[in-house]
């Protein structure tokens, strides 16, 4: 009783809050946290979930409507949260180590961006770039081209194990950004480093601006996905990864096909983040190879990791705590510095104005990441949500 | 035809030779192969499930040749093993374990499973009926929940033997299924096998150290040593063969009757 | 596009030398990678922030001397050793301190666990070094002071010449790698290593603290790779935090190419990444007429890294890759 008042009065008092003080960094991570508890309080199933869709169907456009970058920031972490599910697939239900995992998130990007734009004329001469309405069959597009390239990345990666895999994939992730980065001669395929825009973007319905559009699809794509997901380990495809994971030799000696099974997971765990590639272009309008490095692939696998591999609330929780932390709380602590420097305060008798202008904690998201990683396998190796089996397989027992 | 056939099998391990021509045939019922440790039992068994890819011989199953198929490929035609060192997996229930023993017979594509259509449920839930059949089968029912890493010893062995039934085989490969069993154990498994056996139309290859359980199950016993058949016959008649003898005590010893394997 | 073949005749001993330089420093790296691999079965993913650590100590070094205007008076060989020597220690003192915080604590873990601890130590590093150097000396894109002497070029033939820089380099790194070999092979510590790297279980029978060796390792591996980044240094001039990355990469692809855990083979592989490497950044963007950029030498590395794991992982001269199944 107590926490399904507290649920409601937090959500209701945060959102409320949030409203006043648009600005404050404090409050908006209060509304998130509230929705985290909401997530799991001993409360009625109908109450949780009737708050949860009203937090995020309601109250959230309510409030980007206040503070317009706090909906980019919740339709980033959507679109994370996607990739994250993704990434769960591979390493978390079929235990192959992917480090090159944003690859197929910029072989999506790449697909809509080049037929979505003017550039596509430097290849074909003419007729491009395509209607905003062509977004919507090229979600599909993007959803097969990164399944490809998936299948094209597992077929020689197969035998492989554990580090090489990893090691393997770390380098054709490389291979693709360097691609992206290259392929602007002798044709002219990504625009190189300068990347291609104007990417065009479909027609909203009933007029929303593109903002809430956005958001909404992606609310939408993330309940796609979670739906996807859940079947997937619910049935003989996810027993067979489990398997795999467990024990190749006896999964195979069981009858279980090895090359078949770990194809289907680069497959699916790519089509996701081909799928987010392709709104990632049409949202952001600019893409260039800058977006898809090896701090993408690692920052999606800390999202994995911190949230639990193999599960699925995880994957969500990681992605909002690693993506708020990044464009939220580095940067908010970077302004609030500012502030303090401007403001000539001073700390055990050191001016903060005196702190090096090439110090901008906004820049360092990859000691956020190291931290996530170490101490997470260190500590809590099965994640903040564990997974029912890696809780098993990774808390320290007696065997 | 026999169902299932190897001929002239021979493995080597640079200059070790583990297998050397054996010959094995079988047509149905249990045939227990036996032999001091480092026979080659375990290899010959990993050369029938294509974990191994001997230098010569063949094996065939319902005349099919098996060399050179996968393992997997090698149990969707119906021929299904245990490990010596039992190989669960075990951090997923038993049940969990069993249906991942079904998956070669399982004909659903991705896209039943995505849209769960009809077909998919119905699956689902006859492969769930099935799996608590074989678990009762193997007296397990009780722990179908239980993750298999809890399990204890004996329910272990019983787990991956109803997790090999699962993919329906004509031929089972156990190998040692009573190690580490009482004697009582060791004996009601080999009343379930037998049970298996007229009930399943199943032919059963054994690995045992036990010799009086494959005194009492087997319809014949094959020797090995040092990679080589040297016996074949039905359990009296191997019992009493001196080469036999002399494999497991050397020169002058009396015969392997009730040993108690290691 | 015509070829100039007298051109490319002309080029070859310069891409010669670039190749050998190029190659001693992967060796040296790959050194680091080959020997924990050897005892651990872990590739240590953050040797190629220790790698680059060493470099920074070193540049602070030079940069020090500049300050106080004492850069050209001391004798370079002095100065070069001073920052060597530095950069080794704190090379070889933080893989130590790495393996005690990061891995030991996981070592009895599935291995993805440890692995994934050094991504996370990797990144870390690259942060650390940038936020260091960022208070220390508001800026994180150093260069290395250039000291005359080195610039100074001998002529070898009429029409080959080379820099001093270029031969300390190579000089230096064949000393270092010669030194290494008598430590593995003619000490009782190294023959410790090996049979650590053998099997770590017998070992501990015969009475070998494992740990301590295991520590030792670390400190050897990284203070090749410090070194090596010092050289990288003064080879190249220019470093930031993130620049260890992708030669880590490249040495790690080496190590493998020569054989994983075989000491000789990281050498080896080093040498013909590198050679193979130089001329084909140098031959390919000739022959397609600047077609094929810069960058692709980078997805030339890659690509032999994906073909040897694939078609012969157990490398030039390494032991079978032992399968974990």
């Amino acid at each position: 009783m107590i926490q399904a008042l507290l649920s409601v009065g937090l959500v209701a008092a945060s959102a409320l809050g949030v409203a006043t003080f648009p600005r404050s960094v404090l409050v908006f991570l209060l509304f998130q946290g509230s929705l985290v508890f909401v997530y799991r309080a001993r409360i009625p199933e109908l109450l949780r979930w009737s708050l949860l869709v009203v937090a995020l169907l309601v109250l959230m456009p309510v409030i980007g409507y206040f503070n317009g970058y706090y909906l980019e920031v919740a339709t980033q972490v959507g679109i994370f949260v996607v990739l994250a599910l993704g990434l769960n697939i591979v390493v978390g239900l079929a235990g192959l180590l992917d480090l090159g995992y944003v690859a197929f998130f910029a072989v999506g990007a790449y697909s809509w961006a080049i037929f979505g734009s003017p550039h596509a004329n430097v290849i074909f001469g003419g007729g491009f770039p395509l209607a905003g309405g062509w977004f919507y069959p090229f979600l599909v597009v993007g959803l097969c081209t990164a399944a490809l390239t998936g299948v094209l990345l597992g077929l020689p990666v197969l035998r492989l194990h554990g580090d090489y895999l990893a090691i393997v994939t770390l380098g054709f992730g490389e291979v693709i950004r360097v691609l992206a980065n290259n392929l602007d001669k002798p044709i002219n395929i990504t625009n190189g480093p300068k990347g291609i825009t104007p990417i065009s973007r479909p027609p909203t319905p009933f007029g929303l601006p593109y903002g809430e559009y956005f958001y909404f699809l992606v609310l939408l794509l993330v309940v796609v996905v979670v739906i996807v997901n859940r079947r997937l380990e619910n049935s003989h495809i996810g027993r067979a990864w489990e398997a795999i994971r467990e024990d190749e030799l006896a999964a195979r000696s069981m009858g279980v096909p090895l090359v078949r099974m770990k194809l289907m997971a680069f497959a699916c765990g790519a089509s996701f983040a081909g799928i987010m590639g392709v709104l990632f272009s049409a949202k952001q309008v600019f893409i260039n190879p800058e977006s898809f490095t090896f701090l993408e692939s690692i920052g999606v696998l800390a999202m994995v990791i911190l949230g639990g591999m193999g599960s699925i609330p995880g994957a969500i929780l990681g992605a909002t705590v690693v993506t708020v932390l990044n464009l939220q709380v580095l940067k908010g602590f970077s302004l609030w510095l500012n502030e303090l420097k401007n403001a000539g305060v001073t700390v055990l008798g050191y001016s903060l104005a005196d702190l090096p202008t090439q110090f901008e904690p906004a820049k360092y998201e990859r000691m956020v990441f190291g931290i996530i990683l170490v101490l997470m396998m260190i500590f809590r190796p099965q994640g903040i949500f564990p997974a029912r089996r890696r809780q098993r397989e990774l808390t320290p027992h007696g065997s | 035809m026999a169902l299932f056939e190897a001929r002239g099998v021979t493995k080597r391990f640079g200059g070790l030779t583990a297998l050397n021509g054996v010959d094995f045939a079988l047509e149905r019922g249990i045939v227990s192969i036996i032999g001091p440790n480092g026979a080659g039992k375990t290899t010959l068994f990993n050369v029938f499930t294509g974990l191994y890819v001997p230098d010569e011989g063949s094996v065939t199953f319902r005349g099919q040749a098996l060399l050179g198929l996968r393992p997997d490929q090698i149990t969707a035609l119906g021929v299904c093993r245990t490990f010596q060192n039992i190989r669960l997996f075990a951090n997923m229930t038993a049940i969990e374990n069993v249906l991942v023993g079904m998956n070669s017979r399982i004909s659903l594509g991705l896209w039943d499973v995505l849209s769960h259509s009809a077909r998919f449920r119905q699956s689902e839930s006859q492969l769930a009926t099935r799996a608590l059949g074989l678990l009762d089968r193997v007296g397990l029912q009780a722990n179908a929940n239980v993750v298999a890493r809890n399990l204890p010893y004996g329910d272990r062995r019983r787990l991956e033997l109803a997790r090999a039934l699962a993919s329906q085989p004509a031929l089972l490969l156990l190998d040692e299924p009573t190690a580490g069993m009482t004697q009582g154990e060791a004996g009601s498994l080999m009343r379930l096998l037998r049970g298996l056996v007229a009930d399943l139309d199943l032919a059963i290859i054994l690995i045992e150290h036990n010799m009086r359980v494959v005194m009492e199950v087997s319809d014949r016993v094959t020797v090995l040593d040092h990679g080589e058949k040297i016996a074949e016959g039905s359990p009296r008649e191997v019992q009493a063969s001196p080469r036999v003898i002399e494999a497991y005590l050397g020169r002058r010893g009396a015969a392997p009757r009730g040993a108690h394997g290691a | 596009m015509s070829m100039d073949f007298e051109l490319l005749v002309r080029i070859f001993p310069e891409v010669l030398l670039d190749g050998i330089i190029l190659g001693f420093m992967y060796a040296l790296i790959a050194l680091g990678y080959t020997m924990v691999y050897g005892v651990l079965e872990f590739i240590n993913f953050a040797h190629s922030e220790i790698f680059i650590a060493g470099a920074f100590i070193g540049v602070e070094i030079l940069l020090g001397l500049q300050g106080r205007g004492l850069l050209e008076g001391f004798p370079w060989p002095l100065v070069l050793l001073l920052a060597l020597m530095a950069g080794m220690a704190a090379s070889g003192l933080l893989a130590v301190t790495i393996e005690r915080v990061a891995y030991r604590p996981l070592r009895a873990a599935p291995r993805l666990i440890p692995l994934i601890s050094a991504i996370g130590v990797s990144f870390f590093l690259q942060d650390f070094i940038r936020l260091f150097e960022s208070l220390w000396r508001n800026a994180f894109n150093l260069v290395y002071p250039s000291m005359d002497a080195l610039n100074h070029r001998l002529e070898l033939t009429a029409t080959i010449d080379v820099s001093v820089k270029s031969l300390v380099v190579i000089v230096s790194a064949l000393l270092m790698l010669w030194a290494l070999h008598l430590i593995v092979n003619r000490t009782k510590v190294g023959t410790a290593i090996r049979a650590v790297a053998e099997d770590q279980a017998a070992a501990s029978l015969m009475g070998i603290d494992v740990n301590r060796i295991i520590s030792l390792t670390f400190l050897i591996g990284g203070a090749m790779g410090g070194a090596a980044g010092v050289l990288f240094g003064v080879q190249y001039g220019l470093i930031n935090p993130y620049s260890g990355f992708i030669p880590g990469l490249k040495a790690f692809t080496a190590a493998v190419l020569g054989g994983i855990g075989n000491i000789p083979g990281a050498m080896v592989g080093g040498l013909v990444l590198g050679l193979l490497e130089a001329f084909a950044a140098s031959y390919l963007s000739l022959l397609t007429g600047g077609a094929f950029g810069a960058e692709y030498k980078d997805i030339f590395a890659f690509s032999v890294l994906i073909l040897i794991l694939i078609f012969r992982p157990k490398g030039l001269l390494g032991e079978v890759v032992r399968e974990r199944a």
